[in-house]
């Protein structure tokens, strides 16, 4: 019976001894040579594994980091400049701080200004609409309002106003990942420069069709009819296939463009209102409720847009006085969003 | 009684508007004839505004290998050349023609008698085909000279004609067949000299009693000809299916029909093509359908391409009050139409009306992993795992399954118990992952 029991023991261990061996030696035959560092990168990371930096995954994006001779080309947009500067220090490199972007929805045809034509009963996908028609408006290149773009996004920054039917971004949540820009049938959103205190000129349209056909489809349309491009002291706008673009690289922010857009078709976002210049009258075309409404709703707004510590108002502000007739449905959807 | 192998559905067919004779329907005052209605490239105008023209004659010529030339269905002025547009809200290029009377071109042979004899030669026969700018009626539009000249190393056997008419409601076909059986038949026997084969089937469904009747009595004239009753099953119409279930032999994953040595052609191709060739006449013309349970008049009419879609529907009393959906082409593989001002094209088949309880989709359940989609899915793929990696966006498992194989029938979605739109979904995956093969370098 003793015997047994020694002979298991004994046998037993000394299986245990061999193959303990035999692990070892195959450790040490195949070790995979890992750079200690990536393991001290990672735990930096946001740990979204969103793919906005366009690797797989943080630890991916921590790999890619130890990797490449300098940060140039990598950065975490949900991490953002903090995030890289730790990754940076880790790494003994200097880098360049990068302008925070957000996420940019550049369609304006809300119910108002674009009619609907047709109803659409078919599966709730913008990419599955896309690939069936036109849409339900007359415009082919806007929003399709079916939220494609608010079901890829991880932060829970974008999600569809009932009441315009467009995609709104929460600048505070906004991490300019890119996930919504990719699940765009239409190639509406765009990821653009964030702008001090979040300010922001770009043309909200990415309407191609001529002029006419343009506006027909929608009051908010671009109609490429070169005024912004004429006015703009700093060559930042192009005109191309009917459709104005501001770049934000070259935008000074002097929203001259705005005022010259006779469609309303340029946005400027979170300005404080200008002060009143009476040697400036305002045509009488402008509604005068209207614009008390905006001057109200701005007074509320504008603290929370000056604050420094405050990155980005949740709201987008209205756009402060836009003289030109066509812009007054801009004015109020802006009311609206504000409200 | 032959049919299919695999997969299929049976709906209701719903031709109540079979008995409705073709007429004609009157010339429109505009015509507004597109230059984007076949499979390819868009053909070039060229006319100008302020040009006369004359009914038949060349209005644009086709741009490249696979397009066709477009003829004028009408007699007047060109007004303008502009976007119009079409039923999905597209603008395309179209040719504005103010009508005046009805002129014909010389040469178009407008008599009633039957050309039978074939002059014409194969080169002849194949050139004609193509100046007068056919293209399948079967619904694809694809240029039918450039199928009826198979490419190099492959060789026709037999030529098929489509006369299944598998989608509910249409009944254009069943008329062609039974009003005008003899130049079918001609029209196959051009096509048969064109690919030189000595084989033709016509395969008509078993709910075409009459058609199968009519076409059988002439088969002393054309002993080439075998006339095959099909059993009624959806999609019987489709190429890859008519070849099954017509000969027994299936089209590679990947393939064309004639990798089987098979042609097919539909009934409305052949009578354009016996036109054509015998007749000397341009495809300008088409039969249209209009039908539907709320509709309260059912016809068929022989239009000339062009027609406002509006005018269509004004001449049976307008969109009847219970519509809520205007198709164009069958239920099953139709499309509704944004846009009922647009024109008719050459291989427009039907403008159907639906009402909401026919049309009104059911809310989306959950998979119950029943496979029925997989026993009716006609090509043999697996619907209910394509919709989940499509929306997984899983492109390279998508590839392994064979996307690429769907033929976008629609029986998956058809047959679900859940209502999960599997078809919608695997359209979309199919069209990214043929955007990705497309793209990849050819060695």
């Amino acid at each position: 019976m003793s015997t047994t029991i020694i002979f298991t023991v004994v046998s037993l261990s000394l299986l245990g001894l061999v193959l303990a061996v035999v692990l070892y030696l195959v450790a040490q035959k195949f070790k995979v040579e890992e750079d200690p560092r990536i393991d001290e990168i990672e735990p930096l990371m946001p740990g979204a594994n969103c793919g906005g930096c366009g690797q797989a995954g943080c630890r991916a994006f921590a790999e890619a980091c130890v990797k490449a001779p300098n940060l140039d080309n990598l950065f975490c947009p949900v991490g953002g400049n903090p995030v890289m500067k730790l990754v940076a220090e880790k790494l003994g490199i200097q880098i360049a701080e990068k302008a925070p972007m957000v996420a940019v929805v550049r369609c304006s045809g809300t119910c108002e200004n674009r009619p609907k034509t047709n109803i659409y009963d078919g599966v709730a996908s913008c990419a599955v609409m896309n690939s069936l028609y036109t849409g339900d408006t007359g415009c082919k290149y806007g929003c399709l309002g079916q939220g494609d773009c608010t079901k890829v996004c991880s932060f829970g920054a974008i999600h569809i106003n009932p009441q315009t039917g467009l995609p709104e971004v929460d600048e505070n949540k906004c991490t300019a990942c890119g996930a919504c820009v990719k699940a765009c049938p239409r190639m509406i959103i765009e990821l653009r420069n964030k702008g001090i205190k979040s300010r922001r000129v770009y043309v909200s349209c990415v309407n191609k069709d001529k002029g006419g056909v343009a506006k027909k489809a929608c009051a908010a349309a671009c109609i490429g009819c070169m005024k912004c491009a004429k006015v703009c002291p700093f060559e930042a706008i192009t005109v191309k296939d009917n459709l104005s673009y501001i770049d934000y690289n070259k935008c000074r922010l002097c929203r001259k463009c705005v005022e010259a857009c006779p469609t309303g078709a340029i946005l400027a976002v979170n300005f404080p209102p200008k002060p009143a210049k009476p040697a400036e009258p305002q045509p009488a075309a402008g509604t005068p409720a209207a614009e008390t409404q905006s001057v109200k709703t701005q007074v509320v707004e504008a603290p929370v847009v000056e604050t420094p510590t405050a990155q980005t108002p949740a709201v987008e502000a209205p756009v402060a006085e836009t003289p030109a007739a066509g812009t007054e449905s801009v004015n109020n959807q802006e009311n609206q969003r504000a409200i | 009684m032959k049919t299919f192998s695999i997969g299929g559905v049976h709906p209701c067919d719903s031709k109540i508007s079979a008995g409705a004779a073709i007429e004609n329907f009157p010339i429109p005052e505009v015509a507004y004839i597109s230059m984007s209605q076949h499979l390819g490239a868009p053909a070039e105008p060229v006319v100008a505004a302020g040009d006369k023209v004359k009914t038949g004659q060349l209005i644009a010529k086709a741009n490249g290998f696979i397009s066709a030339p477009v003829h004028s269905s009408v007699s007047g002025t060109v007004k303008s050349i502009e976007m119009v547009k079409d039923l999905a809200g597209n603008l395309c290029k179209a040719v504005i023609i103010d009508v005046e009377g009805d002129e014909w071109m010389e040469g178009i042979d407008r008599s009633e008698d039957i050309v039978r004899e074939i002059k014409l030669d194969q080169k002849e026969i194949i050139a004609r085909i193509a100046e007068c700018g056919i293209v399948g009626l079967g619904g694809a539009t694809f240029p039918t000279n450039v199928k009826l000249s198979p490419p190099p190393g492959k060789k026709a056997e037999f030529l098929i004609i489509n006369g299944a008419e598998c989608e509910p409601y249409l009944t254009s076909d069943y008329r062609v067949m039974i009003e005008m059986p003899e130049q079918v038949l001609i029209g196959a026997a051009i096509m048969m000299k064109a690919l030189g084969v000595t084989k033709g089937f016509v395969g008509i469904e078993e709910n075409k009693p009459e058609a199968i009747r009519v076409l059988s009595g002439y088969s002393e004239k054309y002993p080439d000809i075998q006339i095959v009753p099909l059993k009624k099953k959806y999609p019987q119409g489709g190429e890859k299916q008519l070849i099954d279930a017509v000969v027994g032999r299936q089209v590679p994953s990947m393939g064309l029909p004639i990798d089987t040595g098979a042609v097919v052609q539909n009934v409305g191709t052949a009578l354009a093509v016996y036109e054509a060739v015998q007749k000397n006449k341009p495809l300008f013309e088409g039969i249209l359908t209009v039908t539907g349970e709320c509709c309260p008049q059912q016809r068929n009419f022989k239009h000339r391409v062009g027609t406002p879609i509006s005018k269509i529907i004004e001449a049976v009393g307008g969109v009847p009050e219970e519509a809520v959906k205007v198709i164009s082409g069958g239920p099953m593989m139709g499309k509704a139409m944004c846009n009922i001002d647009a024109p008719t094209l050459k291989g427009s088949s039907s403008v159907l009306f639906l009402t909401e309880k026919q049309t009104k989709r059911k809310e989306e359940g959950n998979c119950i992993r029943c496979a029925k989609c997989v026993s009716v899915c006609p090509m043999g793929l697996e619907p209910y795992l394509l919709n989940k990696l499509g929306r997984a966006g899983r492109m390279d498992d998508l590839e392994a399954n064979r996307v690429y194989d769907c033929i976008e029938c629609g029986c998956c979605s058809f047959t679900c118990p859940a209502y999960i739109p599997l078809l919608d979904m695997i359209r979309l995956a199919k069209g990214q992952v043929m955007r990705i093969m497309r793209s990849r370098p050819k060695n």
